[in-house]
């Protein structure tokens, strides 16, 4: 993959508006009185076409934080408390409940976690990939069957006239796979959320939805917003990468600078863990401890408590974004003055 | 199950090889096992006897012959009289359209109003769903039999009556099943992802809801028919039910009891008729949900 020609286009189109650029995003939970604050500050942008990868540990708050761009958080208990969240220009948290549903499915889609349980049982793949295109676009019945003829084929499904009417459970974990990508893509949105899209997925399997993942962002000019723990996933698909660590972004930067000279401990830790073919560790690392429970923290930097570089200053203040590099920030007082 | 229909359509004519048709599925299922077979013959064959009623009976269900009384089968009264002198065969065949418009019309309004209020219910929760349960609670703290009895006792006997009263009998039972799967159904990723698809609440209700809760409905529905069959029969034996001289399989068994020893056989028939009808149902709507369900198909 040509890493240093898709960065310096990444570039390019920071300049222009993003598409989607999530600010200051905060989600409690619980009640109103003593709440849970699950997702705190979070900011990030992405560029038309762009790829945009959330790392985090279970319970950093970054599938919420994809939620809440769709107006999907189950609210109650969940609420948006403050934030913005702007695509292509428009507040989505500003616009009426009822005008969601125009927006979901047709400029914003959504790959689910789960390919076993997000299809329905009872329909057929074919009219489930038909129903985004039947409620947002105006089309005649052949139209419809010629299109999910047609996004089977983008998405690799063999003898898609075929399997049309067939069901989901006559299909293997990858083939749901493949039909949820199609039904997220069936009415070309400009931006494709993929929560763990390959998380349920074994390897070989994976490899080819991620292949598939990239081929249809670069035939749609689609956006990505892929949410993992997995680093070699967004790797392989993001061109830029947000960290996130109990409920906040911290670190923000393209993939490259990130994976070669990670700011933050919490990343560098990440990337310590990834297992490696060539590794003569005896024992793989692990970040010792576990994300603090929400609303646990009530002082400083959220990652103190587990962290092999903290001062007494970490466990005071909550560092803000530094900007370590250009395109690279952090929160972390260390990294900063170690640079600085 | 209406939202299913449309379903099928999107993909229907072109390819019968490749997607078998609603048709196609329904026939090689209906045909599979030789007992679905016999009920689903069973079913027909009773619809039939009920709608072609006065062209089969022998005689008048209500002519009384004071000469002919409790007289045993024979090439004239196959099945006997009663102690009026009235052919029993006829009167079976002119009150199986009784029984079997209770058994009918009552479950599929039962079904169609407790479904509503259960996934209704169950799907926005809350106050809804308290009001909703609590007073579905309120209904079913009676058994049906003296719940029926006691709005029989108030609005009077009439077929429409009956109806209403089985119906509103029956409609807990439905509410119930229909809001248990609801709450279940509500929670898979599917139904979120029909959310993210851009489905308000009412398509996702009737898209991804009800066609998943429709099999355990369907099935319960199907038992009740037979249910249904017999708390008419109840009714008309304890004498609110279908009014004599008008003849139900119920007040059949009723009007024989008291003329055991002159005649048994208006109560074998109309009880042997019962039987087999409720057992035809129950094993029709095994068949149907076996149908509703694309997984069991194969």
């Amino acid at each position: 993959m040509t890493l240093s020609a898709s960065n310096a286009a990444a570039v390019e189109r920071d300049a222009a508006a993003p598409l989607l650029k999530v600010e200051n995003l905060a989600v409690e939970f619980g009640p109103v009185e003593k709440p849970l604050r699950v997702v705190d500050g979070v900011g990030f942008s992405i560029p038309a076409g762009g790829a945009l990868g959330i790392v985090g540990e279970s319970g950093s708050g970054k599938s919420i934080t994809s939620l809440a761009i769709m107006g999907l958080i189950p609210s109650p208990p969940g609420r948006i408390v403050s934030g913005r969240v702007e695509f292509e220009g428009v507040d989505l948290l500003g616009l009426p409940r009822s005008r969601m549903p125009d927006i979901r499915g047709r400029d914003i889609a959504m790959i689910f976690q789960e390919p076993m349980s997000s299809l329905n049982p009872v329909m057929t793949i074919g009219d489930q990939i038909g129903e985004a295109i039947k409620l947002h676009e105006e089309t005649t019945r052949e139209e419809r069957r010629a299109r999910v003829i047609e996004l089977l084929k983008l998405v690799g499904m063999p003898d898609p006239a075929k399997r049309i009417g067939a069901f989901p459970h006559q299909f293997s974990g990858g083939m749901r796979q493949r039909v949820m990508i199609a039904m997220a893509v069936a009415c070309n949105p400009r931006l494709l959320i993929a929560d763990e899209p390959t998380t349920a997925l074994d390897v070989t399997i994976q490899a080819q939805v991620l292949e598939l993942m990239k081929e249809v962002r670069r035939r749609l000019n689609t956006a990505v917003l892929l949410i993992s723990h997995d680093l070699g996933v967004v790797a392989d698909i993001a061109d830029r990468v947000v960290v996130m660590y109990a409920g906040r972004v911290v670190e923000d930067g393209d993939v490259r600078a990130i994976f070669k000279r990670p700011g933050h401990p919490y990343t560098r830790g990440l990337l310590q863990s990834v297992p490696r073919l060539d590794d003569d560790r005896r024992r793989l690392y692990q970040i010792p401890g576990a994300v603090p429970l929400p609303g646990t923290v009530k002082a400083g930097c959220p990652f103190y408590a587990r962290c092999p570089d903290r001062i007494d200053k970490c466990a005071k203040a909550m560092p803000p974004m530094f900007t370590l590099a250009p395109g690279q920030s952090a929160a972390c007082w260390v990294s900063a003055g170690a640079t600085s | 199950m209406s939202t299913m229909d449309e379903e099928i359509r999107l993909d229907a004519p072109q390819e019968l090889a490749a997607a078998p048709s609603k048709l196609m599925v329904v026939r090689e299922t209906l045909l599979q096992r030789p007992a679905t077979i016999f009920a689903t013959i069973a079913v027909v064959v009773f619809i039939l006897v009920a709608v072609f009623a006065p062209v089969l009976a022998p005689y008048d269900p209500l002519t009384q012959s004071v000469l002919n009384i409790n007289k045993s089968p024979s090439p004239e009264h196959w099945l006997g009289t009663d102690q009026f002198g009235r052919d029993v065969l006829s009167r079976m065949i002119y009150g199986s359209r009784n029984s079997l418009l209770f058994g009918l019309i009552s479950p599929v309004l039962a079904a169609f109003i407790g479904t509503t209020l259960g996934v209704v219910a169950g799907y926005f929760g809350g106050v809804v769903d308290r009001v909703i349960s609590r007073l579905i609670d309120l209904l079913l703290a009676f058994p049906e039999l003296l719940l029926a009895i006691m709005i029989a006792a108030a609005l009077g006997g009439g077929f429409w009556n009956i109806i209403a009263v089985i119906t509103i009998a029956f409609t807990p039972g439905f509410a119930r099943v229909a809001r248990a799967s609801t709450l279940a159904v509500k929670q898979e990723s599917y139904v979120e992802a029909g959310v993210a698809v851009g489905l308000n609440t009412p398509l996702l209700i009737f898209r991804h809801i009800v066609p998943n809760i429709a099999a355990p409905i369907v099935v319960l529905m199907t038992l009740w028919v037979a249910s249904a069959i017999r708390l008419e029969a109840s009714l008309s034996f304890l004498g609110i039910g279908t009014q004599p001289p008008n003849p139900s399989w119920g007040n059949i068994i009723r009007d024989g009891l008291n003329n055991l020893f002159g005649s048994p056989w208006p109560i074998v028939a109309a009880g042997l008729a019962i039987t087999c009808v409720v057992l035809a149902f129950n094993v029709f709507g095994d068949a149907l949900r076996d149908v509703l369900d694309p997984e069991t198909r194969q």
